[in-house]
């Protein structure tokens, strides 16, 4: 027996029939042809489609007659060889055939009727990621929808609803915040509705100056609007742009103080921001006193300070130093004579040196103190910083000596008028070479020579006129009032303290200066030594902001403040 | 002039016969004019010159953010421009070719918009998002190009359905040579039989890694088994069954490398879009 048929039917009602049929032939024939030995009416099946041939006892062998091939186990072929005791599944249209063995050996082909198979979609199931993670759409619109609530709608609703009390803070608008502010506006950091005033205006020099109450204009708006003359069209161009969406300016304080860059300090502007007016200023400005700067190394006017010019009515003017100004401010001072290593100053020093603390000779600083912020220096102080050498001693009385008050003419009159002449003295302290009779630091109230001690006092050689001049007013004798500037250069900004590994000799020719009216001021090519503009490879690039303040104030610029480095 | 026509002809001809993906397309023609829009932001970025450092806010940070919002917009709109099939210049070819080149060139774009400025912020959430739409579009193209010649020789041109009915077919057979066998070798046919070929999770997906595969462990039963012709049947179709599920699980992996990078882009795409409306409408609430 070669082969046994065993077709499966499906009654009515569900239950399996199977009707075996043995064919003892080494060949069968499959297709939908009457004739065949495997007849199936299925319109998907060829007349004649395969043939099974055995091959062996345990083995059979199926190649496809007609066109269309057969599948078996779910692969179309057009030949196969099937192992009868492993057995295989063929599949002709709608008919299902297992080859298996049958328990005498036969090779037993069970044909059954199936339902044609479903295949599975790609899109629902099987290889899709369909099913296995959340659905695209799913997953788009919860992420939208959380990020469009958090993130818009929160903040604008809690904007738009908040109450009228100033402390009331807008929920979610942190999310906003593009960097952190500077330090300065550190506090602001949660209310951005501070500078942020409307929805959709940009931040106005209003909200600025909400705060900013004393903060000076640069210029008249006149001024500015003329200094800064018709922009490049490029920049026109953007103004235009920036005006027709509300933006303002330009000059607006927000032009400069750009905010939220997550830097501790607010930027400083730049050279450029102010030469674009300066460094052609007196072209479109005519009336201006300033001269064009545009570039401290290349483009800055030579300093002018303000220096007093008349002493009795402290009259001061500001004066080029190429014009080579004189000062006077109603003192004789030599600072050579004082400076001098070899001189009597520089032996009395020395001779001072345990009591006063001098060195060998009298330095700078013996009577130069500077300011608490070491910014400047003081006034110098006759009782402080001269009386140490120019005594002001004119009497004796037993140990004690008397003291001219120094400043106080009625009451230096009323006691020298008072002491008795036989008795006014010179400090005994021994004093060497000028201050010996004959010196320049002799103070002779006693001299036989004529005239009386009073007059004496105010000669050149006398104990007030060898520093002052004498003047006569209202009757009465007295002396020029002296000035002495704290600040020369009142527009720029200069700190001694930031130049205090500098020698004082560096930028002051103070001892070679034989006259107190030499004005000792630098000129610019000395600070240029260090200092040019800022794009320069100088040791210190220098951008206006270093000494120039836009808003006038008196105190340091931005880039000089002492919490700037 | 006479022969015009013909190079036509011949250029139509060439087209057809030979194919030309969408990274190449038109030599290149995308990919060379997404470079010039880069070098031209890379210059303006450099020449804006924006102090004290560049920002969003600057004229040049407006125009690029308004170039790369309006590409974002246009780059999303594939999505729509997809579901109609057309040929030609403003062909699907030519629109997907310009989506993959102008998509990178955003890269360079948006990033000079942020003048290189990040923070914990929706502006950087957009940003992000728009970053990981790229990325994941990158990967997308990568695969793009060298999956589907895999996925074609694995499938060997069985189409899905074929390669589930031959696994169901094993089942059958299974089943069926299985009868004889004592009950602790007919729970392994049974436990293999009723494994779903497709389920698991997506890591088994995409690392094709099934650690606990009730086939291989039906195999490793099998094997100790005595050499009777009834266990050698079921353990010859066992092993069938693991060659069919291999390219099965095979076909499964590569079809999910293919499509898992779209579960991040598209979603990312929505999204990005949802972060790049609050980016901009906050911006200008709080200008």
């Amino acid at each position: 027996m070669a082969f046994r048929l065993r077709q499966i039917d499906v009654t009515a009602d569900g239950r399996k029939i199977a009707r075996d049929k043995d064919i003892d032939q080494p060949q069968l024939t499959i297709g939908r042809a009457a004739e065949n030995d495997i007849h199936l009416p299925d319109l998907a099946v060829e007349p004649q489609q395969a043939r099974i041939t055995r091959l062996a006892a345990k083995r059979i062998g199926i190649e496809a007659t007609g066109t269309l091939g057969f599948t078996i186990d779910g692969a179309v072929t057009t030949a196969a060889t099937i192992e009868c005791h492993t057995g295989a599944e063929l599949r002709f249209g709608g008919s299902r055939i297992s080859v298996s063995l049958d328990a005498d050996e036969a090779v037993l082909l069970t044909i059954e009727r199936v339902e044609a198979a479903t295949e599975p979609n790609d899109e629902r199931g099987g290889v899709s990621l369909v099913g296995v993670l959340p659905s695209k759409r799913a997953m788009a619109w919860l992420s939208a929808l959380l990020i469009l609530g958090l993130f818009l709608a929160l903040p604008i609703a809690s904007h738009l609803t908040r109450g009228p009390d100033p402390k009331a803070h807008v929920i979610g608008d942190g999310s906003w915040s593009p960097g952190k502010l500077s330090a300065a506006h550190h506090a602001l950091e949660s209310r951005c509705e501070a500078c942020h005033v409307k929805p959709f205006e940009s931040v106005r020099d209003a909200a600025c100056l909400s705060c900013h109450k004393d903060v000076h204009d640069h210029a008249t708006p006149g001024h500015l609007g003329t200094a800064r003359g018709d922009p490049p069209l490029g920049e026109l161009l953007l103004q235009s742009v920036a005006h027709r969406f509300g933006k303002p300016g330009p000059g607006a304080c927000v032009e400069c103080h750009r905010e939220h860059e997550s830097v501790g300090q607010m930027a400083l502007p730049r050279q450029q921001f102010c030469g674009t007016c300066h460094a052609s200023l007196s072209d479109r400005l005519t009336d201006t006193k300033l001269g064009n700067a545009g570039d401290f190394g290349t483009l800055h006017p030579q300093f002018t300070p303000l220096i007093v010019t008349d002493p009795g009515s402290r009259a001061m003017r500001r004066i080029s130093l190429d014009d080579h100004p004189r000062e006077n401010g109603g003192l004789f001072f030599p600072h050579k004579l004082h400076l001098d290593p070899l001189g009597g100053v520089a032996k009395m020093a020395s001779t001072l040196r345990a009591e006063r603390g001098y060195g060998n000779q009298l330095a700078c600083k013996d009577c130069h103190h500077p300011t608490e912020d070491g910014v400047r220096f003081l006034p110098v102080r006759m009782e402080r910083d001269c009386e140490a050498c120019h005594s002001l001693v004119y009497d004796r009385v037993g140990p004690t000596f008397r003291t001219l008050k120094h400043g106080n003419i009625p009451q230096m009159i009323a006691d020298l008028s008072l002491a008795q002449p036989s008795r006014v003295v010179v400090p005994i302290r021994p004093r060497p070479g000028e201050f010996a009779a004959g010196g320049t630091y002799y103070s002779n109230f006693t001299s036989p020579g004529g005239g009386s001690v009073l007059s004496r006092a105010f000669t050149r050689q006398g104990v007030c006129g060898e520093c002052h001049t004498p003047v006569f007013t209202g009757g009465q004798t007295s002396v020029m009032p002296v000035t002495q500037p704290l600040r020369y250069m009142i527009n720029g900004w200069f700190s001694h303290k930031a130049h205090a590994q500098e020698k004082c000799s560096s930028c002051h020719n103070a001892d070679t200066s034989s006259s107190a009216s030499d004005l000792l001021m630098p000129k610019i090519a000395e600070c240029r030594t260090c200092h040019l503009g800022e794009g320069s490879s100088a040791p210190v690039p220098s951008s206006c902001a270093m000494c120039h303040s836009y808003h006038p104030a008196t105190s340091a610029p931005r880039r000089a403040k002492p919490d700037r480095n | 002039m006479a022969s015009a026509p013909d190079v036509e002809m011949r250029a139509g001809r060439k087209a057809v016969i030979e194919h030309e993906g969408f990274l190449r397309h038109a030599r290149f023609r995308w990919l060379k004019v997404a470079l010039s829009v880069c070098l031209i932001a890379l210059i303006g970025y450099f020449a804006a010159d924006v102090k004290p450092r560049p920002y969003g806010g600057s004229w040049y940070g407006y125009s690029s953010g308004t170039i790369g919002a309006l590409l974002i917009v246009w780059l999303a709109l594939l999505g729509i421009r997809k579901r109609a099939m057309t040929a030609g210049r403003w062909s699907l070819k030519a629109w997907t070719s310009a989506h993959v080149y102008l998509g990178l060139a955003l890269i360079v774009i948006a990033t000079l918009h942020t003048g290189f400025q990040f923070g914990w912020n929706v502006h950087t959430l957009a940003y992000a998002l728009m970053l990981l739409v790229i990325l994941s579009g990158i990967y997308g193209a990568a695969v793009y190009a060298m999956l589907p010649a895999a996925l074609s020789s694995n499938r060997e041109q069985l189409t899905l359905g074929q390669m589930v009915e031959g696994i169901r077919a094993i089942d059958r057979q299974l089943l069926d040579a299985a009868q004889p066998l004592p009950q602790h070798y007919a729970e392994l046919v049974l436990a293999a039989s009723e494994e779903d070929s497709f389920a698991r999770s997506l890591w088994c997906r995409l690392s094709g890694k099934y650690p606990h595969c009730a086939t291989q462990q039906a195999i490793a039963g099998f094997q100790s088994a005595d050499a009777d012709p009834s266990t050698a049947r079921v353990e010859t179709l066992l092993i069938r069954r693991k060659a069919q599920l291999d390219r099965l699980r095979r076909q499964t992996r590569l079809k999910g490398m293919l499509d898992i990078w779209l579960y991040c882009h598209v979603p990312a795409t929505i999204a990005l879009i949802a972060a790049l409306t609050a980016h901009i409408i906050s911006v200008f609430y709080y200008w």
